[in-house]
């Protein structure tokens, strides 16, 4: 098992090392005018730098005046040793900016996560129990339209509804207009208020996926030997189902949501950025459409580890969860 | 899979009549027509087939039919309320000095002084002045029984191309006109007539005309004329709020007039037609849909979109196959080291964030200006891309297991070449998962595609996509008040969405033999 740990985390340093330098090389192809009109921005500022030094200032501090795989090597000195960089659209550290804003993501995607699974999982169970009975059909035909629906399209409608309509809540933002003169209880209670809609987003849209899975899995426990074998000892219905049945469905689930956790931190791009909630995704946002390398660079690496990450948790924890799994 | 499924059912109702030998007898259903019949069974299914059926009859046929161009643009015109002049009711003194005479605005000050409190001189400079008042609102100002200045607040104007009256004659004109008193008078050595409209008439010809309101032009370039303000001191005195007034171009303009009580002033407005795009114009019979921000007809715009939006998603889907099937194909059966390295690269393409990657990409695009048809050939490229690993993990899996079933070492023990093996045999087995996978990333496309014209970085005006229509609600305005600009885009993409993935999930039922249904 240890041995299996071991080389599944060096091949994803591995995997890692290429994503990143893939993500790199996309990054320098793009135009340098980038980095040409960021210096220009940058030394329009008041009191700054002639241009020239800027965008040779710009240029030598992320390698863009060495060649890709030199720059890429320098990139990951950089990377390695703790130096993110300097993000350009904020023009803070990186690392700092990451730190303002990621714990506001982890909250939101937390909250959604946790409702998802008080949600999901009894529904696909009933709806596993009763297959083809009308909650069957609600349930799936739920959870299909769930996935279908286009983030930006849901929230949107929910902001008309809510916001607009009937003014629950605010159309955007994380806090209200008169924040500050709240005491602590009452800026909890206005970031809680304004959380809500997009975290009813984060649940609707994310949700069918874990309750088909839930679905599915029970189905497929139902459908084993050992469900007829209890009822056929005479054991209750609920006793077949919460004992036998939901404790072997609990394998894949557990596998499926310890592999989901690390992405409790990416943060919801689209969903942040349309009700301008200053979390990861829409900081993110922001700094990839002006064309931050530094910030990009970082957040995708980012990305690229919470994926490792989620992939071999789900792994390690199918063989703990599953006796029958065994690594060699 | 690919053992013979022949089912057979008897047919109870029949099965007297028929003798036991008789072909009749027995239902013969192959494969495809039992996946089918299957499939038919699923209520969802049929929901999602008949969606999907709508959209493309909607997308495709209904472009054909719709009387408009996808990038038509219609014009209306409307009425803008622009200002056109500004009246004020002259409440102050004004002066006019005689000829050669001095009358400053210190020496005003000191006659207002004396006009208030009722003193009928004052002096100022040394200068003795005796104020007489001549008549409402009218003062002369005189010094050793010589007139200096008139104050007064009814205001001679000079007729437009007559210059302006000499001093006597306004004098003579307003003693006149602030006693209410009409009729010839002579000054100047001249004979004058007032009339009761206040005009003073040299030789029967208009000279110059009185009147308390001050017109000021708001437009460059207009010059107001004289029956402009005569009508609209009628509508003024008559309190009215608006008028219709005929120019000398003979164009008929309304007029609506507002009172600014603090400055007191009253501003006309005028409606003046404009030639000006549709814009936002409500559902009516021409427009099912109304009008976009550009003036075109949205149901028509929809059906395009419907069409970008489904072929990108068709494109994007074969790319995907296509790689998708050979990568996989070629790490399945080959497997050790192909497979070793093929697998690799489909972890490094798991890992790398597509949406971010997307969004940089489209920005860069942005940056770069690229034509926005050659852009949506590089975003099909790029999802495309970006999507094949999952299904080369798809392929290589199924064929890993099916190589090693009997049907394979029958193949081979027969002699049949390698890529007979492969793609007569092995494919066909992989197809039923992966027509299933297809239909359902079909739908994931179509979302991405739609996310990305959304944030204004997939599809590109002139072309419609269902994103990038919905892409007008940034607009707060448009999100309250025009529904239908976004609300029926965005079913458009629910319900082909939904449609795919109900047919992708009927048919993955469908196809599997457990299904005892």
């Amino acid at each position: 098992m240890r041995n299996y740990i071991i080389k599944r985390i060096l091949l994803s340093i591995l995997i890692l090392f290429s994503v990143t330098f893939i993500i790199y090389a996309i990054l320098r192809c793009l135009p340098a005018s980038y980095v040409e009109t960021m210096a220009m921005q940058l030394s329009t500022a008041p009191g700054a730098k002639p241009y020239d030094e800027w965008i040779a200032q710009l240029n030598a501090s992320y390698g863009l005046d060495k060649g890709i795989l030199a720059g890429y090597l320098v990139w990951l000195g950089d990377f390695a040793a703790g130096n993110f960089g300097d993000s350009w659209k904020f023009t803070v550290p990186v690392i700092q900016k990451f730190n303002d804003v990621i714990w506001l993501s982890f909250v939101m995607g937390g909250i959604a996560f946790i409702l998802e699974l008080v949600i999901a999982i009894p529904l696909g169970i009933i709806a596993a129990t009763k297959q083809y009975s009308r909650a069957d059909y609600a349930i799936t035909a739920g959870a299909l339209v769930g996935i279908s629906l286009p983030t930006f399209f849901f929230a949107t409608l929910l902001k008309l509804v809510f916001a607009v309509k009937l003014q629950w809540f605010d159309v955007s933002g994380l806090v209200g207009r008169n924040y500050a003169q709240l005491d602590s209880w009452g800026q909890f209670l206005d970031k809680a208020n304004h959380l809500v809609l997009p975290i009813t987003t984060l649940v609707i849209v994310s949700i069918g996926s874990l309750m088909r899975y839930t679905r599915t899995n029970m189905l497929e426990v139902l459908n084993a030997d050992y469900i007829r074998t209890a009822r056929a000892k005479g054991l209750s219905e609920n006793k077949v189902i919460y004992k036998h049945a939901f404790r072997n469905t609990l394998i894949p689930l557990v596998t499926i949501v310890g592999g989901s956790l690390p992405g409790l931190f990416s943060g919801a791009l689209i969903t942040e950025t349309i009700f301008s909630i200053p979390g990861i995704g829409f900081t993110s946002y922001q700094a990839m459409v002006i064309g931050d390398i530094p910030f990009s660079m970082f957040y995708m690496t980012f990305m690229a580890v919470l994926t490792l990450a989620g992939n071999l948790i789900a792994d390690i924890l199918y063989a703990v969860v599953d006796p029958r799994v065994r690594i060699a | 899979m690919s053992d013979n499924k022949n089912v057979y059912k008897q047919d109870e109702n029949q099965e007297e009549q028929l003798s036991l030998n008789d072909d009749r007898r027995v239902k013969t259903l192959s494969p495809g027509a039992l996946v089918l019949k299957r499939f038919l069974r699923n209520r969802l299914a049929v929901v999602g087939l008949a969606m999907l059926a709508i959209m493309f009859i909607f997308s495709f046929v209904g472009g054909m039919i719709s009387p408009y161009r996808q990038d038509e643009q219609f014009y209306t015109y409307t009425f803008l309320e622009k200002e056109y002049v500004a009246v004020t009711r002259n409440e102050d003194f004004r002066y006019v000095a005689a000829e050669g005479k001095e009358f400053g605005s210190a020496a005003q000050a000191q006659f207002l002084l004396a006009q208030m409190t009722g003193k009928e001189e004052f002096s100022y400079k040394d200068v003795d002045y005796t104020v007489t008042q001549e008549g409402t609102d009218f003062y002369s100002l005189s010094s050793d029984g010589e007139v200096i200045a008139i104050a007064y607040k009814d205001i001679v104007n000079a007729e437009d191309g007559v210059d302006e009256l000499p001093f006597a004659v306004k004098h003579a004109a307003l003693a006149a006109y602030s006693n209410e008193k009409t009729g010839a008078f002579e000054a100047d050595g001249k004979e004058y007539e007032l009339d009761d409209a206040g005009n003073i008439i040299e030789n029967g010809q208009v000279v110059a005309y009185i009147s308390r309101f001050v017109v000021q032009s708001k437009e460059n370039g207009v010059v107001i004329t004289r029956a402009f303000k005569e009508h609209l001191e009628e509508a003024l005195d008559g309190d009215a709020e608006e008028f219709v007034y005929t120019g000398e171009d003979g164009e008929e303009h309304n007029y609506t007039i507002a009172f600014d009580a603090s400055a007191k002033v009253w501003s006309v407005m005028q409606e003046t037609e404009t030639y000006v795009y549709n814009q936002y114009s409500q559902p009516s019979k021409e427009h099912f849909l109304g009008t976009d921000t550009n003036g075109m007809d949205m149901l028509t715009r929809l059906m395009y979109g419907g069409r970008v939006s489904l072929i990108i998603g068709f494109i994007v889907v074969i790319i995907e196959t296509v790689l998708g099937v050979v990568l996989g194909g070629i790490s399945g059966y080959f497997g050790k080291w192909v497979d070793n390295l093929i697998m690799r690269i489909v972890d490094i393409f798991y890992c790398i964030p597509s949406m971010p990657l997307i969004i940089i990409l489209g920005a860069a695009m942005d940056g770069m200006r690229v034509d926005p048809q050659v852009r949506m050939l590089y975003l099909m490229l790029i999802l495309g891309f970006l999507g094949w690993p999952g299904i080369a993990r798809l392929v290589r899996g199924q064929i890993l297991s099916l190589r090693e079933q009997e049907f394979m070492t029958a193949a081979e023990a027969c002699g049949i070449s390698v890529s007979r093996r492969i793609f007569k045999h092995l494919i066909p087995n992989v197809i039923p998962q992966l027509i299933v996978t297809c239909t359902m990333s079909l739908g994931s496309i179509i979302l991405t595609e739609s996310t990305l014209s959304f944030l204004g970085l997939g599809v590109k005006f002139p072309f419609a996509s269902w994103g990038n229509i919905i892409n007008d609600v940034n607009n707060a305005y448009v999100l309250t008040n025009y529904w239908f600009i976004w609300i029926p885009a965005g079913f458009c993409i629910l319900i082909s969405v939904l449609g795919f993935n109900f047919v992708g999930d009927g048919l993955r039922d469908a196809f599997d033999p457990r299904m005892k249904r």
